[in-house]
């Protein structure tokens, strides 16, 4: 607790710098999810390559990736930006691909009917009528996100995985628990927010 | 609007949903595509708005080619109505009406007037109903709001796709009366898809009868009722009960008790079926009499209003 208290300002700036990486990948993950997600959607046949190649990235450990990417593009904040977003990926694409899916054809045909463009559809139509399903994606690549972005401590990202990453190395409890107990936190409290909008988003949509 | 040998094929399907299709629709005119399900009446509507493309013909909207033209811009200038009814779930009603509208660019303060007086036209109070999603209507009021959604850029061509099939009959019958008003102010020229043979006689000026993708009959319903092209025709309607109801069903309960310049007579107690007959090879209209007294004077509309009852 003492330790804790005395890195407050510190803890706080790395609450920062975390939060940052989570969502500057979280906002590159879904640019390229939407294309993706909306091509798996479009084209049933081909979504079984799409999961399944975007499931292999998903599969292979967080670590061992960012250590590769270490090797290539060095240390500091893109690596792990890499490592996030493409494991993010296969959580948006599903969901926003599900999502899409659930829009009813009866709401897709009037909107075809009346003379929309398909730009036009997708945004006003299909996306706000896929948006629970797609925060639901959204959630969970969040949470997932902030708990793999302590990596970020072993490669000179900054984020509060430092104190996780020097206090595992100096065999110091209360330092590891300082920067674990607040990304824990974190990750319950995203999931809560997003929790909360998926209800409202729902709510409007279903009643 | 005209179809000039359209025909349809679905893929991976053996035969033609639309089988050369060669049809004239006179502007103004209510037109009702009568057949079972799988005829190709629904097909064939969707011909128009190009949300299906024909493997061979034409259709021609307004006097040119369907294909030739920008389909989402024509779709802007034809209203569409389908039985789903398919509003937009995250929209309110008002937001639901406006969409073409906004499409098209009015500016705010012309569409917020024109939906208030579109939810009036189709009987639903704007105070109460323009803010309202369409999970908190019936059945029958969304299908309200689907007409006025579809009628709200005063569309010249109106497509309606068994647009109160999945509603109860009595408010079927409300909305039929309804869009019949609606359109007949409007002068739209109206496309309506169905396979209830009550609903075709009592909102059509024109029936085209369809059978596996062909069109086996194209006339008034007082002629497909009396004068059936074929034999399907006349079970088609037969199995509808109308025409035992026409027999049933005696002059004296359809005539109006008014004087008319009738000069040709029919008895009060003859059925209707025989009045419909008389129609047709002669006068538009019969005094209607009973041991040689007058008590009145009876038409095609009033056979048709019989029919509604």
């Amino acid at each position: 607790m003492t330790y804790f208290l005395g890195h407050l300002p510190e803890l706080g700036s790395q609450t920062v710098t975390h939060l940052a990486l989570v969502f500057t990948a979280l906002a590159i993950a879904l640019a390229v999810a939407f294309p993706l997600g909306t091509f798996a959607a479009r084209r049933p046949r081909s979504a079984p390559a799409v999961f399944g190649t975007l499931g292999v990235v998903y599969a292979v450990p967080s670590l061992a990736l960012l250590a590769i990417l270490v090797q290539y593009i060095g240390l500091g904040f893109w690596p792990v930006i890499i490592v996030l977003a493409a494991y993010a990926q296969f959580i948006l694409v599903r969901n926003i691909a599900a999502g899409l899916r659930t829009v009813p054809d009866a709401a897709i045909d009037a909107a075809k009917g009346l003379g929309m463009s398909p730009l036009q559809r997708f945004w006003r139509v299909e996306v706000p009528l896929a948006t629970p399903v797609i925060l639901g994606g959204i959630r969970l690549a969040t949470v997932a996100l902030i708990a793999i972005a302590t990596l970020g401590g072993y490669v000179g990202a900054g984020g509060l995985g430092q104190h996780i990453f020097f206090g595992l190395q100096r065999q110091y409890i209360a330092e590891t628990l300082a920067g674990s107990i607040p990304a824990a936190l974190l990750a319950i409290l995203a999931d809560g927010v997003f929790r909360g909008l998926e209800r409202l988003a729902v709510r409007r949509i279903t009643g | 609007m005209r179809f000039d040998g359209v025909t349809v094929r679905y893929p991976q399907s053996s035969r033609n949903a639309v089988d050369d299709v060669t049809l004239e629709i006179a502007a103004g005119s209510f037109t009702v595509l009568l057949g079972p399900s799988g005829c190709g009446k629904s097909t064939l509507l969707r011909t128009i708005n190009g949300l299906i493309a024909p493997i061979a013909g034409s259709v021609y909207v307004g006097g040119s080619d369907v294909r030739a033209l920008d389909s989402t811009l024509l779709r802007r200038k034809i209203g569409y109505v389908i039985q789903a009814v398919g509003l937009f779930s995250h929209m309110t009603v008002a937001a639901n009406i406006a969409v073409v509208p906004s499409l098209l660019q009015w500016d705010r303060e012309r569409i917020r007037w024109r939906v208030d007086e579109l939810l009036q036209l189709v009987r639903l109070d704007p105070q109460r109903y323009r803010a309202r999603y369409p999970r908190e209507l019936s059945g029958g009021e969304q299908q309200r709001v689907g007409v006025a959604r579809a009628i709200a850029a005063e569309p010249s061509v109106l497509l309606m796709d068994e647009p109160f099939g999945a509603v109860d009959a009595i408010v079927r019958r409300s909305l039929q009366d309804e869009t019949r008003r609606i359109v007949q102010a409007l002068r739209t020229t109206v496309v309506f898809v169905t396979h209830d043979v009550d609903e075709a006689l009592r909102l059509a000026d024109t029936i085209v009868v369809m059978r596996e993708g062909r069109v086996v009959q194209s006339a008034s319903p007082l002629a497909v009722l009396t004068k059936p092209a074929l034999p399907y025709v006349a079970e088609l309607l037969d199995s509808h009960d109308v025409i035992r109801r026409l027999d049933l069903m005696r002059v004296r309960e359809a005539m109006q008790p008014i004087a008319g310049p009738e000069t040709e007579v029919i008895d009060a107690d003859a059925s209707l079926r025989e009045s419909l007959n008389r129609f047709l090879t002669g006068p538009e209209h019969l005094a209607v009499v009973r041991d040689g007294q007058r008590l009145g004077s009876i038409g095609f509309e009033d056979v048709r209003r019989a029919l509604r009852r």
